[in-house]
């Protein structure tokens, strides 16, 4: 695909079209032509988004693990610490590095091709696995109950009144696919599920969903083979997606063996390379819910998280060789994302309950490299409650999704997600011409607060660079407890006000500053007297 | 075209003895009522096989309504939401009639969906098959809508009685006579609609031993010529117009000879010829072979025939053509309850997929007039788009499905029905159907509730697929659905019995109904997009 180096050789854009269309009405070529990509939306260009759902709430301070403030990590977590000599560092980045058990992903970030989110997560995170995963596939409030997906809403806008009148000549594919049997809520959108569900395993003349039962020689056999028949031959979309499977002959070669997650990838890449015009693609793993041995004692890089963690690299990184092989390393862009992340403070099974925050890896050739945001703001010692607090809203990560990968316009990234959110560099700039704030210089100490820790009030001083600033106030469970600055300044400057908390508990609180695209967040303590 | 080596296919009549729990129930239910609903599974297992069977064929008192004005302005003076059965009759604007006619539709489905646990109204659409009729094609100028709710009542009053007396009533119904010509059939110039159709459909059929002619056909128009309708639409013999001679029939029916007669005594030829027809083997074989295409599957093999529509036929002429007695024998019969360990092979029909569902998730049907109509007409349009809408029968033969042979009940799904089947499920599922105000959706949780253990999900798996599906599903599939849908791909069960004590304890909890409605709806949707949800 050549897309990106068309933008790169031939600007300004507005001024080459008219000339090369020779007076056509350019809509009329819409879809027809591949380089309109990235100006008219999504529904034009060619990116696809790999969704990779980590199911049972991955541990994320074991996945990004803290190297700047290792010491209160390894004292808060002993007896699952990842030894500091085994982290694998990022890079020139000294505040975090990963799993000793993602060399993939660490060659990835290396490469250029990974960008690491820390603390993603919403307020008042709800720690049941079925609601906070309900939350993240619909793109929920806390206490809002949505019948829609992010992603559905998203498709369900660019592909205007789907169902009706699809497949057509400019959208003959499925909008999404998920591999699996069962259709993920986050694709539903108000006309209906936009996705398909697509076998992992190549027999794609069985790909109905269905049943694995036998069709004896009896009448119900008889029967059955019937609807089965025509459920395959009615499905709209088998055809193409057969084609596509069977068009690809060739696949790279170094997929792990024994790996579920690599075959999902390896299936996507097969149908993206053969052609499909599908947007967005969902695949995932199971077992990350590590209440209990996530690691061997004494040995706490080996064990079950371990095994985990290195399905999911070895799978990520097979599939970006695949792609790179196959030619589509440019059109694709993943992310991963668990329901919650795990409690700071291990547990005595040798394991971690459920959490809040975590982090999300987003890969591929435009992912913006770094670790966007701080290390989780961890002290010596914390209630086994602690959670990771929310440094991003994992709907900025979905709206700068949709505007820097699917070139959505903001005013209708905020109409599919049903609000404004952040807007965050995690994308490089030029998948969607784009200009946004380098966030690598921004400092490190724009909120603190002073005294800390405090009786019953503290003065929170932190620094804006103008434009619009948010400060709230989360407890140790993620709760928002107060919204102490939600306004526009003019222009930059320092600014303290006081937060008192003469009805709260002692524990912990973090203080969190949002100021455009830049985020911090501070960790706070009240103590009693 | 099926193997005719199957399980179930060499067992007749004689009664079932084996095992009588859910399955066979849920069997015994879809097949002879519109779905198995959970109460009504619960209620028949608390019976004996044989027990359950005669309350299922228990006739149910006639409707307590009339189909009543829905469609607004009304030239004769029908007040809306009242009924127009009694008054207009004569009335002959087309467009007026077609209202009623439209009205008539939805009120006999609102018949259909509260029939209950008996077969009556289910029965009552096996007749109005038999005896195919159309009420809009060419007939919205010429029969007053007010016919065809007479008929449905000719069909209700015979559907579980006498066959004899059902043929007749239906000969002398006058939208009967009127849709096929009866009413015009005189003796100066007999018209042979009736007569063939009485033969052809109706009583010998067309199989390879109904030996019937072209001369009996005429002379059976001749026995009927005279029975008409008068100017206020009811029936009436004319004797002026009836044939008084003698009529000779063929071999085929012994060389019968029906005797003519002048004057009112010219009527009772009908019974002479009634008896005629209904005295050949063909007669009750071919009746027994349409109720088991309708209720069991197609007969296109002789093992079946011989061991089950032979001495069924049997019981149907030596019970003097009780109806009820035929279909006791076939739901006692060892035959039938084969078929459950042979598995679902019906295809169920449109008003079998769209009444089932809604009975099996009790869908709230309102009670204000306004609502129920609207209610049973977004039911009524969807049997209409997959080809199944009551007086609107495409051909005279019936539904196609119940007689076309070789694929006989197939002919229901199509490129077309299907996705619609599957669209119309779906829609249900979640955001409901909507008309004017009133939605028809299916609350999953309250199905679930109705359930024996759905804080266990191996349990709640295995139980609503007991209710929704009569084809095994392996413990493989079942674990499937479970683990990915309702516990989203989590390992340990305890999440979803924790998840469900929490909605039980505070139905009012946003988040916990939520959370279990989400993934209910879910695997309801996911079973009713299956193939196999198609087959009862």
């Amino acid at each position: 695909m050549q897309r990106r180096t068309f933008f790169k050789t031939t600007a300004p854009m507005a001024a080459v079209f008219p000339a090369l269309l020779g007076g056509f009405n350019i809509k009329a070529y819409a879809g027809a032509l591949p380089f309109f990509g990235g100006w008219d939306g999504a529904a034009d260009n060619d990116h696809v988004l790999v969704l990779i759902q980590m199911f049972g709430g991955n541990d994320g301070l074991n996945t990004v693990i803290p190297i700047d403030l290792y010491s209160n990590y390894n004292a808060l977590r002993n007896n699952i610490a990842i030894p500091e000599g085994s982290i694998l560092k990022l890079g020139p980045n000294d505040k975090s590095g990963l799993h000793p058990a993602m060399t993939g992903l660490q060659s990835l970030y290396n490469n250029d091709q990974l960008a690491v989110i820390q603390g993603v997560c919403y307020p008042s995170p709800d720690e049941s696995h079925f609601r906070a995963t309900d939350i993240w596939l619909t793109g929920a409030n806390s206490d809002q109950y949505l019948n829609t997906g992010w992603v559905g809403r998203f498709l369900g806008q660019t592909y205007t009144n789907y169902p009706v009148g699809y497949p057509n000549a400019a959208m003959p594919d499925p909008l999404a696919i998920q591999i699996g049997s069962v259709l993920s809520p986050t694709f539903m959108s108000s006309g209906g599920n936009t996705a398909m569900a697509v076998p992992e395993d190549a027999d794609f003349y069985g790909l109905i969903n269905g049943l694995t039962s036998p069709e004896p020689n009896t009448p119900m056999g008889t029967e059955v083979t019937y609807l089965r028949t025509i459920a395959r031959q009615t499905n709209k979309y088998a055809g193409v997606i057969k084609a596509a499977y069977d068009k690809v002959t060739q696949q790279y070669a170094g997929y792990p063996a024994n790996n579920d997650l690599a075959q999902q990838l390896k299936t996507c890449a097969r149908l993206i390379a053969g052609g499909l015009k599908t947007k967005v693609y969902m695949v995932n793993m199971g077992g990350f819910d590590t209440h209990g041995g996530q690691v061997v004692a004494g040995a706490t890089t080996t064990g079950y998280h371990t095994q985990l963690l290195g399905q999911l690299s070895d799978a990520i990184t097979a599939f970006m060789k695949d792609l790179k092989f196959l030619g589509q390393d440019k059109r694709v862009l993943g992310m991963t994302f668990s329901e919650f992340g795990r409690r700071i403070v291990s547990n005595g099974s040798l394991g971690t309950d459920h959490g809040a925050g975590q982090p999300v890896f987003v890969f591929g050739d435009a992912a913006a490299t770094g670790i966007l945001g701080t290390t989780p703001d961890l002290p010596s010692t914390m209630d086994v409650e602690a959670v990771i607090p929310m440094q991003y809203d994992f709907r900025s990560v979905y709206s700068s999704i949709l505007r820097d990968w699917f070139c959505v316009p903001p005013s209708d990234v905020s109409t599919m997600l049903l609000a404004n959110y952040q807007y965050l560099p995690f994308i490089k700039s030029t998948a969607c011409n784009n200009t946004i704030d380098d966030l690598n210089n921004i400092g490190n100490n724009l909120i603190l607060n002073y005294p800390n820790p405090f009786i019953d009030s503290t003065n929170i001083t932190f620094v804006t660079n103008g434009g619009h600033t948010l400060v709230q106030v989360f407890d140790v469970a993620g709760h928002l407890i107060s919204v102490l600055v939600d306004q526009v300044y003019p222009t930059s400057g320092t600014y303290t006000i006081t937060f008192t908390t003469t009805n709260l508990a002692a524990g912990i609180y973090y203080a969190r500053l949002q100021n455009e695209s830049a985020t911090q967040v501070k960790t706070m303590l009240k103590v009693t007297k | 075209m099926r193997n005719s080596a199957w399980p179930g296919s060499t067992s007749g009549i004689q009664e079932y003895t084996g095992t009588w729990d859910t399955p066979q129930v849920v069997h015994l239910l879809k097949r002879t009522v519109f779905g198995a609903t959970v109460a009504d599974v619960n209620y028949f297992k608390g019976m004996t096989m044989s027990q359950a069977v005669d309350e299922i064929l228990t006739p149910t008192a006639a409707p307590t309504t009339q189909p009543l004005n829905n469609y607004g302005a009304d030239v004769t003076g029908v007040a809306p939401w009242a009924t127009w059965i009694g008054t207009g009759l004569l009335y002959q604007d087309q467009d007026l009639n077609g209202s009623r006619v439209a009205s008539m539709q939805l009120w006999w489905l609102g018949q259909m969906l509260a029939g209950g646990r008996s077969i009556h109204e289910k029965m009552t659409l096996f007749w109005h098959n038999h005896f195919a009729t159309d009420a809009i094609t060419d007939h919205l100028g010429d029969t007053p809508a007010q016919l065809w709710y007479n008929q449905y009542l000719t069909l209700r009053t015979n559907a579980l009685g006498n066959f004899q007396a059902m043929v007749k009533a239906i000969t002398i119904d006058p939208a009967m006579l009127i849709f096929l010509n009866g009413s015009t059939n005189v003796n100066t110039s007999p018209n042979e609609n009736y007569g063939r159709e009485l033969q052809e459909l109706y009583t010998e059929g067309k199989g390879v031993n109904s030996l019937y002619t072209q001369t009996d056909v005429h002379n059976a128009a001749r026995v009927l010529t005279g029975h008409t309708v008068d100017a206020s639409y009811n029936y009436v013999f004319q004797a002026g117009n009836h044939d008084q001679a003698d009529k000779q029939f063929s071999a085929y029916y012994g060389n019968h000879v029906v005797t003519g007669y002048s004057g009112v005594a010219g009527a009772g030829e009908l019974d002479d010829l009634l008896g005629m027809l209904l005295g050949t083997d063909e007669c009750a074989k071919f009746i027994c072979r349409k109720i088991y295409n309708f209720f069991i599957y197609y007969v296109d093999d002789a093992t079946v025939e011989s061991n089950v529509i032979v001495p069924l036929a049997s019981v149907f002429r030596s019970s003097g053509y009780s109806i009820t007695a035929v279909l006791s024998t076939l739901f006692k019969s060892q035959h039938f309850y084969d078929l459950v360990y042979a598995g679902a092979c019906l295809i169920k029909s449109p008003l079998d997929f769209l009444l089932g569902l809604a009975r099996e998730f009790n869908l709230a049907i309102p009670t204000d007039a306004q609502s129920q109509y609207n209610a049973w007409g977004l039911l009524f349009n969807q049997a209409q788009i997959l080809q199944q809408a009551v007086l609107n029968i495409p051909v005279v033969a019936g539904w196609y499905p119940y007689y076309e042979s070789p694929t006989y009940h197939e002919l229901w799904i199509n490129s077309v029905t299907y996705p619609q089947r599957n669209y119309y499920t779906d829609l249900l599922m979640t955001t409901g159907d909507m008309m004017n105000g009133t939605t028809l959706v299916v609350d999953p949780v309250a199905f679930t509730q109705t359930l024996p253990n759905p804080s266990d999900p191996v349990a709640l798996v295995s139980d609503a697929l007991s209710i929704l599906l009569t084809v095994p599903v392996s413990t493989n599939d079942q674990q499937l659905m479970m683990r990915t849908i309702l516990l989203t791909n989590q390992t340990n069960n305890a999440y979803w019995t924790q998840a469900w004590q929490a909605y039980v304890a505070t139905p009012s909890d946003m988040n916990a109904y939520s959370t279990v409605f989400t993934r209910l709806q879910a695997f309801y949707k996911y079973v009713m997009d299956l193939p196999e949800y198609h087959l009862s």
